[in-house]
């Protein structure tokens, strides 16, 4: 009986000491107010509406009057003719990304990083910096005409003396020409990340290896990949989360008819279907199948990167 | 130690020569794109169809640009993109200096659990059918809004803004506040916020260009066409191919001058859309660098 009391003062005082905490602040708390209600109200409550993939959405109903329909949409994507095409295109899209976007920039960074010229090597740092800013429109838009019978590749074939060939025309072009557009594009701003990661290595490391008369070669393999292995570490977790995300507003505009059997992902799949041709419940059962893979593929590798290197995110 | 010195020169020469031809490399294959992409514009019609132009312009015209001056569509596109990211720019800043802020304090009540909240949307979010819904019922559908709201809290910025404070400002400088009698509000407003004017430069750039370059929400969102930003306009003429009949209408004389003219065309519009950019990029480079800075030492 007196320990129940205590323990009703004891949680009355803490609850007291909380809200004493909290009236303290209370403007650091006003100031939290109104993004957490974006927060929520654009983030959390799209969570919530999730469901129609559970239930047989009618818009007239709305999300929570619609009747359930339970996992009929989830088997009905597993066992779609899209579903095994889905996968591989996602899949192959991906590994290629991350197999050709990861080294590129690591590389860069360490060059830059040792080119003794220093205005090179802020020249070269900043014009591959450039092309992260232009927008996916005028990529895209880059793309075609570069690739384009009369664009610039063709003309140097034809210089050289080559046939010219139908780049977008040729499905067995689309996906390298998606992942080197994107090394292009992105390679310059990813070396940043690197470059910051290697300025932060303690130049008394550097001081200890010339004297003991490391090679530049040395360095790099003793010093600099060592140092910026915790960033490499964190980037490959953060690109496995997106495995199956790959940029939907970059493939949606890149794709034509002659592609589609390649060029087709998920996430464009997802729109297509949902508000192309409004099947909505389909539609979010597909992106939140999506999703959750996604969120396990993070989780799991996270953990692995946990044991073998002890770096992760969480 | 000079021998062990002249034994390593040879390998640093070689280190050094790969090094340079690489980055020369790279410097090549970034810019050999943008250089011919600006001739083309620049180039008499008929050349860039017959494939002429690699890397200088032949017989210079502004033809393309002066079909783009007296186009009503993309002269909106502009105006709506500027409405849209400065707004959108404004809102987003604001809502994330205000959540970093507090989060940034070590004596903030439940800060875990409010990070968290921030966290878990860069992770898992309900998709796109839902927050379509979402946007549907708040009846935003054909509003420019739908492009600034969904998105205006990025939880990423949150969290390298949240760094920044923390970084820059330090504890006892909100004790002497406290002990001055400075509110919280005070010390956000006369104390933090004079401190962070790098972090709310490097914010609104990313937010801004972020904004700027988005044309997926306004594809989904958008039905009027005055209310179009840039992007769409430019996916509309350079990928779809609409519009251009009436840009070129006048020009209408035989097919293939035709097909030339909607050619360079493309190419002024490439570039001139890429104008302002092209233009204060020398100049808000630095800010990016330095905001990835923060981002990765968090990292």
């Amino acid at each position: 009986m007196s320990c129940e009391i205590s323990r009703k003062a004891y949680i009355n005082l803490s609850i007291k000491k909380i809200g004493k905490k909290i009236i303290r602040h209370w403007q650091l708390y006003i100031l939290l107010l109104p993004p957490l209600i974006f927060l929520f109200v654009f983030k959390y409550y799209p969570m919530y509406g999730v469901q129609i993939a559970f239930r047989d959405f009618n818009p007239s109903l709305g999300i929570t009057k619609s009747p359930w329909a339970g996992f009929k949409f989830f088997s009905l994507f597993f066992n779609s003719p899209q579903f095994s095409k889905l996968i591989i295109n996602t899949i192959s899209i991906s590994f290629y990304s991350i197999l050709a976007g990861f080294p590129i920039p690591i590389i860069l960074a360490i060059f830059l990083n040792e080119c003794k010229n220093k205005f090179f090597s802020k020249t070269v740092q900043m014009i591959t910096y450039a092309p992260y800013f232009i927008s996916t429109v005028i990529l895209v838009a880059m793309i075609n005409q570069m690739t384009s019978p009369y664009g610039m590749i063709n003309n140097v074939l034809t210089l050289l003396g080559l046939d010219t060939v139908n780049f977008m025309g040729k499905s067995s072009w689309f996906t390298s020409i998606y992942v080197w557009s994107g090394v292009w594009q992105g390679a310059g701003y990813s070396s940043v990340i690197y470059l910051a990661a290697l300025s932060g290595i303690s130049s008394e490391l550097y001081e200890a290896a010339r004297i003991d008369g490391a090679s530049t070669f040395k360095k790099i393999i003793h010093i600099d990949i060592p140092g910026i292995m915790p960033t490499v570490v964190i980037l490959l977790i953060l690109s496995s989360a997106s495995v199956l995300n790959v940029g939907y507003e970059k493939i949606y505009l890149m794709q034509n008819p002659l592609n589609l059997h390649v060029s087709e992902v998920i996430s464009t799949y997802v729109y297509k279907i949902g508000l192309v041709s409004a099947q909505y419940s389909y539609s979010s059962a597909i992106g939140l199948f999506n999703s959750l893979v996604s969120l396990i593929v993070l989780t799991v590798v996270n953990q692995v990167a946990k044991k073998v290197s002890e770096t992760s995110l969480w | 130690m000079k021998l062990r010195y002249n034994r390593n020169s040879g390998f640093d020469r070689v280190f050094d020569t790969i090094s340079t031809m690489f980055l020369a490399f790279c410097l090549f294959i970034v810019i050999i794109p943008i250089i011919n992409i600006i001739s083309q514009s620049l180039s008499d019609p008929a050349s860039v169809l017959a494939g002429r132009v690699i890397l200088f312009p032949i017989k210079p015209t502004l033809i393309g640009y002066s079909k783009i001056i007296s186009s009503k569509v993309i002269l909106s596109g502009f105006f709506n993109s500027i409405i849209i990211t400065v707004f959108g720019t404004l809102i987003s800043v604001s809502l994330t200096i205000m959540a970093a802020y507090p989060l940034a304090r070590k004596n903030l009540y439940g800060k875990g659990v409010i990070l968290l909240l921030f966290t878990f949307t860069m992770i898992f979010s309900g998709g796109l059918i839902p927050t379509y819904l979402l946007v549907q019922s708040l009846g935003l559908i054909d509003s420019r809004a739908a492009l600034i709201l969904p998105n205006a809290v990025a939880a990423w910025n949150v969290i390298i803004s949240r760094t920044f404070f923390i970084n820059t400002v330090p504890d006892e400088l909100y004790e002497a506040a406290t002990v001055d009698g400075c509110s919280d509000f005070k010390t956000f407003f006369r104390i933090v916020l004079p401190l962070s004017k790098p972090i709310v430069a490097v914010m609104a750039l990313f937010y801004a260009v972020g904004i700027w370059n988005a044309y997926f929400d306004a594809m989904i969102y958008l039905q009027t066409q005055f209310k179009y930003p840039l992007q769409l306009v430019l996916r509309n003429i350079l990928i779809s191919s609409q519009l251009q009949a009436q840009m070129l209408a006048s020009q209408a004389t035989d097919q293939s001058a035709q097909l030339a003219l909607s050619e360079v065309l493309k190419y002024a519009v490439i570039i001139f859309s890429s104008l302002p950019l092209l233009i204060l990029y020398p100049f808000i480079q630095k800010y990016f660098v330095k905001g990835i800075m923060i981002g990765a030492i968090k990292g």
